[in-house]
């Protein structure tokens, strides 16, 4: 097997809270020691509920937050801690797409200069080049090529994050993470920017963090999938394997609440869960899950499972497990 | 044949913008089944949501308002009720959820409050003590721990799922004949929005209820809907019971929608079918048929707008392609 163009260890991140004088200090355990690899070419599913880290953890991975403990290797090189400026030199070659294009796009700027702005911080090209190598974007990702002299408010939430990814792409990046980056779509829009999606990974091999509460879309475009709960990541294999046959409650419990599109199926056995996502400020000591799981034992309260190998590419972090 | 509670005929609602007027819905017609849940489904701006406020005549004032149409429950017609009638069928018959329970809560009463305030309006012959004791009620059957604390706190000391019952406990203070659900899980996590269906199904199966839900999520529908209308530009494309419309979706659009959702048992990293290009604007809609630029069977014919088919006495499509579809999808 290939190097791994990502080794994330141990990476934890978290955020004080309060700490006045007098004010006990509490912390947010958004990150909580997760540790993977990713390799050239593939896309690493992130799925997990509101709360569960997947969103902090991916910008931690750019350095958009400085992480409070592990390590973030980039094809060999340790970078966890390396400086402004050459990590400015890095972000060429890992990028992000958010959520929200209307956010992430400069309304006062046209599609051009929002284009064209990487280029220039990275010193590449003329002008005409940028210029041109714009519209050449706009065109790969299916758009008109005068889009780039129009606005972001002009376009439609699809079209914008058309947009986005084509400015992920400007500077022939070699990991995108992808946040959130479809969930505000319409189904049948979502659909034309995940095969897009699909398209421009294989044409240029490009390693994807796709991160999304929602388990069938990124069951769809990953390759292998990990499983969120609380900062930690409770289950971790490939996309089949995860709905086949999951092997923490948590994920089965999330694999059962999912609305199918299938109304035979309305009444199929079903574990339902009890009780919200507790608040990752403080979080039980044991098990993050022990709380909700129907099949917690005494042990799950006290120890903190962790992620042990189970079969070939099938790690899992349960108790029952043993 | 189920009896019908609320009959919508041929609804056309417009709204004023700055440039002119936009007919946001074109004539839509539904019956919403007694004690059953009607789904209204479509993408955005397809209409679905001002459908529910003009069931509730609750349109943005001055800009939006109803054309023509009627809809017809207990013998009248709310879309011509004068403002005090609607007052009380508002909320006591004919109540509403929302997307967002923290905007439509308001932040600086307690919950407890909030749920009197209905009984204030529709039952002014109960006293505040029963007032009280009917809210703690409604808060217990809506599944809060000690309902009797919660009645004394905010809105911002509950998590999500927690306000959404709040909201719910509140539209269904005085037993309405019909509950309108505007995407009621959709800000919610996937594990509490199974808590909130099952909610509102045993409600309903407690209170015989009709529930109209309105989803852009397809699997919500499967899993709540008894009937289903589904929309797009502002007209209905389809309407059939929820089996028959998953099992034969006989309009385009409903089958782009169907296929182009990644399913949980779906092949990983394949292409995914798409229905190509975007929703038109509505201030430049085609004339005939409103889907045809993104159909793959549009024809000549489709320049006029499609009539109703009955495809069965539970199944109706507005297109006049579906036979060609059905062919299709038969040779498949």
């Amino acid at each position: 097997m290939a190097e791994p163009i990502l080794r994330i260890r141990q990476l934890k991140q978290h955020f004080k809270l309060g700490g006045g004088l007098f004010q006990k200090k509490n912390f947010v355990y958004a990150v909580d020691g997760v540790s993977f690899d990713l390799y050239p070419g593939e896309t690493l599913g992130l799925v997990g509920e509101s709360g569960c880290g997947k969103s902090t953890l991916g910008k931690t991975l750019l350095r958009l937050h400085e992480p409070t403990a592990g390590t973030i290797e980039f094809e060999g090189q340790d970078i966890t801690h390396l400086g402004e400026k050459a990590m400015r030199r890095l972000r060429q070659d890992i990028q992000i797409i958010f959520q929200d294009p209307m956010e992430s796009l400069n309304a006062r700027h046209t599609i051009g200069m929002i284009l064209e702005e990487p280029m220039m911080v990275h010193g590449i090209g003329t002008p005409a080049e940028r210029r041109e190598r714009a519209k050449a974007l706009l065109e790969r990702v299916g758009l008109p090529r005068d889009a780039v002299d129009r606005y972001p408010h002009e376009f439609s939430g699809g079209q914008r994050q058309r947009i986005g990814i084509a400015r992920a792409i400007s500077l022939k990046p070699k990991v995108i993470v992808c946040d959130e980056s479809v969930s505000a779509l319409d189904v049948s829009v979502q659909s034309q920017v995940l095969n897009l999606l699909l398209d421009l990974q294989q044409e240029m091999n490009l390693a994807l963090i796709f991160i999304a509460h929602d388990l069938s879309v990124v069951r769809h475009v990953s390759d292998r999938v990990a499983v969120m709960y609380l900062g930690r990541v409770v289950e971790l294999t490939d996309a089949h394997t995860i709905y086949s046959s999951p092997k923490h409650p948590y994920t089965q419990s999330l694999i059962d609440a999912i609305p199918i599109p299938d109304p035979r199926q309305r009444d199929r056995e079903r574990i339902r869960l009890t009780g919200d996502v507790p608040s990752p400020i403080n979080p039980p000591k044991g098990c993050h899950f022990a709380a909700r799981c129907p099949r917690a034992m005494d042990r799950c309260v006290t120890e903190q499972p962790q992620l042990i190998t189970l079969s070939e590419g099938h790690e899992a972090a349960c108790f029952l497990n043993e | 044949m189920t009896d019908t509670i609320l009959s919508v005929r041929n609804l056309c609602t417009e709204f004023t913008v700055e440039s002119g007027t936009v007919r946001v819905l074109d004539g839509v017609s539904f019956d919403v089944p007694k004690g059953k849940t009607l789904g209204i489904v479509g993408e955005s701006g397809c209409g679905k949501s001002v459908t529910a406020a003009s069931i509730m005549r609750l349109l943005p004032q001055p800009h939006g308002k109803i054309v023509s149409g009627e809809i017809l429950y207990d013998g009248k017609n709310l879309a011509t009720l004068s403002k005090e009638d609607m007052y009380k069928v508002r909320g006591d018959k004919i109540s509403m959820i929302f997307q967002e329970p923290m905007t439509a809560l308001n932040p600086v009463h307690t919950v407890g409050r909030q749920i009197c305030e209905v009984y204030e309006l529709h039952r002014p012959d109960y006293d505040k003590d029963k007032r009280k004791q009917k809210a703690i009620r409604m808060l217990e059957k809506v599944g809060i721990p000690e309902p009797a604390k919660r009645f004394d706190e905010y809105p911002h000391q509950l998590s999500g799922g927690m306000r959404q019952r709040v909201m719910i406990a509140i539209a269904l203070a005085c037993e309405p004949d019909i509950l309108i659900a505007d995407e009621p899980t959709t800000a919610l996590d996937v594990t509490i929005q199974a808590q909130i269906l099952d909610l509102m199904k045993k409600l309903q199966d407690d209170n015989g209820m009709s529930i109209i839900f309105i989803t852009h999520d397809l699997g919500v529908v499967a899993e709540m809907c008894d009937e289903v209308v589904v929309m797009y530009a502002g007209r209905a494309a389809e309407q059939a019971d929820v089996f028959k419309l998953f099992e034969n979706p006989s309009h385009p659009y409903t089958h782009g929608l169907l296929s182009s959702i990644p399913k949980l048992d779906s092949q990983p990293r394949t292409q995914l079918p798409t229905i190509p290009g975007s929703v038109p604007s509505l201030l430049n809609m085609p004339s005939g048929c409103r889907f045809q630029n993104r159909c793959d069977f549009a024809t000549d014919q489709c320049q006029q707008t499609p009539e109703q088919t009955l495809i069965a006495s539970d199944h109706k499509v507005f297109c006049w392609q579906w036979q060609t579809l059905n062919q299709k999808r038969a040779e498949a």
